[in-house]
Formats: structure tokens, C-alpha cells, sequence
């Protein structure tokens, strides 16, 4: 049984969705979608302008400006800070400056500590703490459910009616668990797990769910391989990925510009401990996972579902029963110019791109650096290296990985989504093949004509020594 | 917004799965700051293939688009939803969607109706065979009809009516706006802020 400040009391035994849930609902008429409070909004340049556009033209004001904070990430080069070359990113940049100035949002702009990725910056802030609801234009918002909060990605009619409302009519999703068991192995990190699950569910299995990920090797995890995972709920379909806050949670918010302090700390904490899955609680649907079993994992195809142990070999189309994901796979094949049977291990690449919401956090370039130190990235392969904000970015730098970076002959550039998405000036160019730590392989995802291999951060670092797709263990 | 009932019009078929949203609209087309002048994107990238099927003279002025699982899948970019209205489509029928480029078409009063497979591939067969025939989407009678044929669909109550009524969502929830304050005035103090206090 669980009392919120809200009043809420519970009958019978709930899920952390549930709770978290329930903890918001300003409406719950069974007739209309549940109403819910959103407690913090992100907002980015991309998704934004037509929400402000729509408030202006109602004559509308945001009804939270604070709890609401704004970002540039997506069309942001990486190369300087301040030359947006190309005119409509720019214009997107300097409208969404100009509406949180007309409106009164925070925004945290090019040149500023706190700008980045908006998934990396609210945590970062300590903007992001369990049992909340977090929402912002993109599809990865996802991520902030490492902290044990609802997070996820809404369109820009749902932007506008944050902004206008603080709330969101939402249906309430099915709930799931996906339980790993045992510790992974060594070698093994978030990335090559999340990608492993997606494999087994497909992009379309977590639809209409919102997904706990639990047992010993989650708990086992960093924050930042907790936000990985949660990052890549949205590509096996999910509304949304949480994992139930621990003393590792409390210790990430702890201390952060907008943690709690004193006693409100205390009284946040006493709460945070309350968000655990009840005993007896049931899930709609289960999966359950021996860590054991799990190698590095990288894709063949061009959805995050088409993937294979970097062990593996490109499969053959036939050997699906399924006829869609028979063609899927014979399309994805003629499109990433592969050829069934040829071991992953062979595929060579040009492009290493190391950064985005799902590994460009300091842990995912520290990873990257213990592989990369005292070697250099092969001839021909042009790596790249973009932390996820500003303060990763200085972070690193205070550590000396960009040092160590450089020295392989990478290069070290600044924050933004880069090549994770082909809108700003970094992207592969046609027929180009690129092994890389962002999330998402789609065709054309990193520039038009160009070929993606998804990987984890340490298979990256190796990639760009070998010149073809290795985990550390094969340098 | 404009009210849905019923719709009726010429299909393309496009035989492909999991078409996501950077093939509905690449990322390079999402700089605009206004909601239309998108049709320029939609499937940017098969656009140059004279054998697109939105390239052929057949399906010229088509007004639904049938096509494969998982459609819509990925970014939250409701420009994908701008680019298909703004090419001139009413109605997407596939056998499932993404959430989100879902629940973002319902807000811009495009239809996205659920067919089985098997519902798919004979409307694929019955477009191929004849690109003229006129297929209907009716909201009111929660079905599909083309030629002799007909297919139930099932369609969430509360988003139907919306739909059907015109009604935009921000209006609607305004309506308890006390319940919104309530809640709000409930909220622990210790919940985190953006800016010093609240505005
Ligand atoms: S890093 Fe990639 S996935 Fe993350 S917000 Fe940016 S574009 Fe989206």
C-alpha cells in the first residue's frame, strides 16, 4: 500500500508504472483518456515551432514556464559554435530563441555549459528524478525513464498542449517486465543488451506497453547504462522504458543544481523508495532474459530489430519464415550493399561516430578511450567523437579524453546530436558505412544513401582500429 | 480542426514494412518553422525512382495510402503526418502503426485505420488490378470498402468522436482547468523547477 502526497491509496498491489501513473492523473473519468500532470518539459528547436505558433495564434501563454526548459541540439554543428551555415537550421535556431524569449523559457543556447542533447542535459541538471512525468518532442525522451519516471516522446499538437496546459490526455498503456537475470558478462555493457532485446521483440513488440526493465544485471548497471537502455524502449515500439530507482539513482540526482536539499531531500527520497513494482503486482506481459548468454551485439539491417552477435554473420534472407520480415531482410540487405553469410566481423567501415542520447554520456567516452588509448584509428576510417553536451564535453576534457582521443587521430568536436540524425552539417554521404552509438539504422537516418551499423561505444572504438566492425577483444 | 467522417478516394499501394518516419520525411526536410510545405519529403528518397508508386501516372491524385506493419514507426516528427496531408492524403490504412505518428495523425484529422494483413494484401491486389477503384474509409461506420468488399476496423470511441466533432484537444482539456489547478496546488514542494519560482 502506498500514500502519495497526492492522497492516493492504493488497494490493491501495483506496478512502478502504475504508481508513477497514478501520481499524476488530474482526471480519471473512464470515459475521456486519463488526464496527466506533466512535471517537466523539454523542449528542442526542431518540434517546437508550430506548438508556440499554435499559442500565439490562441492568444495562449505556457502555463509552467518553470517546468519547462528549452535546448538546440539537432541542427547545431560540431565543428564551431557559432557558424550555422546552412539558413533554415539557423532559422529554426533563432526562432525557437526568439520564442522562449517572447514566451519566458529557459533555453540553454550554443556556447552555454548546460546546452547539449535534451536527454542528456535534464538529468545532468538534476532536472530528472524518479517518479516523475517527463515529456519533450522527440521520440528518446524515453531515456529519463532510467530514473524511474514516465518519460516519452510526444508530437508537436501534444508540444502545444503541454505548454498551454502543463498536461496531456493519455490512454494508460499495458504494463511489461522485462527481467534480465544474472550479470552480464565482461565486455558486455547497456548497448549491446538493448539491442539484443529489440532483436527478440522486434521494432513493433513493446507497442502500446510501458516496459520495467529489472533483475540483477539492471540493477547491476550504471545510470548511463541505465539511460541507454531506456533511450532504445521507443525502437521496439514502447510508450515508454523505466527502471525502479536505487540508492545508485539517489546517488546520481544527489548534490546536482536542481536536486532537493535538506529536508526536502529526505522527503523526496522517502518517496522515491516507495517506487518499487509491489510483490505481487502482475505485469500484462513478461520477458525474461539470462545474461549470461549475451555477447557484443551490433545491426545488419536497417531497423534496430535487424541485429546479430558481432560473432555472427550477416543472415540469409531465406532463412526467415516470416514473408515480411523475409523482404524486410532481402531489402535491408541490398540497401546496406551486404551479402548474406559474410561475418559481421568483415564488414569494413569509414565512419566511426561516437555521441548521441543513447552513448554520449562521460561513461560511454570513457569506455571509448580505454579501448582507443595508445592505438589509432585505421587508415581511411574518420572518427568522430561528440559528447552529449557541453558539461560532458568539459568533463572529458578535465579527464584528458580528448587527449587520448586526438592522439588516435579521432576527431573531437562539440556538442550536439551530429551524425545521430542527417539535419545538421554531419552526416555520411552516399554509400558510406559507418558503425555507430547512436540509436537508430533507418535508411538514410545519417545522411542520404549512407549505411549504419548500431554498436555499443566500446565496439566503436575498436571499429576505428580494425577499420572494420571488432569488440576490443579482437585488437 | 476540420471534422472526419467518412472519406473516399483512389489508394496507392506501397508493398513495404516498417516504413519509418525518416523514409516519410527525412530529417534534412523537418527545418521548416510553419505546418505545411512538406509535400516535397514525403518519401524523399524514392521519389527520384520512377517506379515509386506515387511516381506512376496511375496513382495520380490518390488520396489513401495502403501499406505494410509497422508504419510510422521512430521519431516523434509530426511532420511526417504534415508531409502526407500535404501530399494530399486523407487515410492511411496499414496493419499497424507507430504510437506516436499515430496518435499525431488523429491530432491532424488524418486517418489511420488498422487492417489485418490479409485485408492489406487483397487491397494491395484489387489497386494493382485497377488503380481507378475507389476505396472508402468510413469512421462512422468504423469500415473499409472497396468494390464488393468490406472490413470492420476497430476505432477507440473517445478519438473517433473527437475526430468526428472537429474538437481541438487543448480546448477540451481547458475545460478542467480547475482539476488542473487543484492538482497543481497539491504538488510537493520539493518537485523540481526550471527557474527560480514559478511564474
Ligand atoms: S541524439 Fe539522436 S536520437 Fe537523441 S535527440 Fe538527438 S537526434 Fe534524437
Amino acid at each position: 500500500m502506498s500514500r502519495t502526497p497526492q492522497g492516493f491509496e492504493a488497494s490493491r498491489p501495483r506496478t512502478l508504472a502504475e504508481k508513477v501513473w497514478d501520481d499524476h492523473v488530474v482526471r480519471s473519468d473512464g470515459e475521456q483518456p486519463d488526464l496527466l500532470y506533466i512535471d517537466l518539459h523539454l523542449l528542442h528547436e526542431v518540434t517546437s515551432p508550430q506548438a508556440f505558433d499554435g499559442l500565439r495564434q490562441a492568444g495562449r501563454k505556457v502555463r509552467r514556464t518553470d517546468l519547462t526548459i528549452a535546448t538546440e541540439d539537432h541542427n547545431t554543428p560540431t565543428d564551431n559554435l557559432f557558424t550555422i551555415a546552412d539558413p533554415t537550421s539557423r532559422k529554426q535556431i533563432e526562432t525557437l530563441r526568439a520564442n522562449c524569449e517572447e514566451f519566458g523559457v529557459r533555453i540553454h543556447s550554443l556556447g552555454d555549459a548546460e546546452q547539449g542533447v535534451v536527454h542528456v542535459v535534464g538529468p545532468q541538471l538534476g532536472l530528472t528524478q524518479p517518479g516523475m512525468t517527463v515529456v519533450c518532442g522527440d521520440s528518446h525522451t524515453s531515456t529519463h525513464g532510467a530514473f524511474g519516471s514516465i518519460a516519452f516522446g510526444i508530437g508537436t499538437s501534444e508540444v502545444e498542449h503541454v505548454l498551454a496546459t502543463q498536461t496531456l490526455p493519455q490512454a494508460k498503456p499495458k504494463t511489461m517486465a522485462v527481467t534480465v537475470n544474472g550479470s552480464l558478462p565482461e565486455g558486455v555493457s547497456a548497448k549491446d543488451l538493448i539491442l539484443k532485446i529489440i532483436s527478440i521483440t522486434g521494432t513493433g513488440g513493446g507497442k502500446g506497453h510501458i516496459v520495467e526493465y529489472r533483475g540483477q544485471a539492471i540493477e547491476e548497471l550504471s545510470m548511463e547504462g541505465r539511460m541507454t537502455v531506456c533511450n532504445m524502449s521507443i525502437e521496439w515500439g514502447a510508450k515508454a522504458g523505466l527502471i525502479a530507482p536505487d540508492e545508485k539513482t539517489f546517488a546520481y540526482v544527489e548534490g546536482r543544481a536542481h536536486a532537493p536539499t535538506g529536508e526536502d531531500w529526505d522527503a523526496a527520497v522517502e518517496y522515491w523508495r516507495s517506487l518499487r513494482t509491489d510483490e505481487d503486482a502482475e505485469f500484462d506481459r513478461e520477458i525474461v532474459i539470462d545474461a549470461a548468454e549475451l555477447s557484443p551485439f551490433v545491426t545488419w539491417g536497417t531497423n534496430p530489430g535487424q541485429g546479430i552477435e558481432l560473432a555472427g554473420a550477416v543472415p540469409d534472407p531465406a532463412s526467415f519464415d516470416d514473408p515480411i520480415e523475409r523482404t524486410a531482410a532481402e531489402n535491408a540487405l541490398a540497401y546496406m550493399g551486404l551479402e548474406a553469410g559474410t561475418p559481421m566481423r568483415e564488414v569494413d567501415v569509414d565512419v566511426v561516430f561516437l555521441g548521441s542520447c543513447t552513448n554520449g554520456r562521460i561513461e560511454d567516452l570513457r569506455a571509448a578511450a580505454e579501448v582507443i588509448k595508445g592505438r589509432k584509428v585505421a587508415d581511411g576510417v574518420n572518427m568522430m567523437v561528440v559528447p552529449g553536451s557541453a558539461r560532458v564535453r568539459e568533463q572529458a576534457m578535465e579527464e584528458g579524453l580528448d587527449k587520448i582521443f586526438t592522439e588516435a587521430g579521432a576527431d573531437w568536436r562539440f556538442a550536439g546530436c551530429s551524425m545521430c540524425l542527417g539535419m545538421n552539417p554531419d552526416q555520411l554521404t552516399p554509400g558510406q558505412r559507418a558503425a555507430s552509438t547512436s540509436n537508430r539504422n533507418f535508411e538514410g537516418r545519417q545522411g542520404k544513401g549512407g549505411r549504419t551499423h548500431l554498436v555499443s561505444p566500446a565496439v566503436a572504438a575498436a571499429t576505428a582500429v580494425a577499420g572494420s566492425l571488432a569488440g576490443p577483444a579482437d585488437l | 480542426m476540420e471534422k472526419v467522417t467518412t472519406h473516399t478516394g483512389t489508394a496507392a499501394p506501397l508493398r513495404r514494412s516498417n516504413v519509418d518516419t525518416d523514409q516519410i520525411i527525412p530529417a534534412v526536410y523537418l527545418k521548416r518553422v510553419t505546418k505545411t510545405g512538406f509535400e516535397d519529403g514525403l518519401f524523399a528518397a524514392w521519389r527520384d525512382d520512377p517506379t515509386f508508386v506515387l511516381n506512376q501516372d496511375a496513382y495520380r491524385g490518390v488520396s489513401i495510402l495502403v501499406t505494410g506493419t509497422e508504419f510510422g514507426t521512430g521519431s516523434s516528427r509530426e511532420h511526417a503526418v504534415w508531409a502526407l496531408k500535404d501530399f494530399g492524403f486523407k487515410a492511411v490504412i496499414a496493419p499497424r502503426f507507430g504510437d506516436i505518428f499515430r496518435g499525431n495523425s488523429l491530432k491532424n484529422g488524418l486517418l489511420t485505420v488498422e487492417l489485418p494483413a490479409e485485408a492489406v494484401e487483397a487491397l494491395w491486389d484489387a489497386v494493382e488490378a485497377d488503380p481507378s477503384l475507389e476505396v472508402t474509409v468510413d469512421l462512422v461506420d468504423r469500415e473499409v470498402r472497396a468494390g464488393e468488399r468490406t472490413w470492420a476496423f476497430e476505432f477507440d470511441d473517445f478519438a473517433r468522436w473527437r475526430l468526428m466533432e472537429g474538437l481541438d484537444d487543448v480546448a477540451l482539456t481547458l475545460r478542467d482547468e480547475d482539476r488542473i489547478a487543484a492538482f497543481e496546488s497539491n504538488r510537493e514542494a520539493w518537485r523540481p523547477r526550471t527557474l527560480p519560482s514559478a511564474a
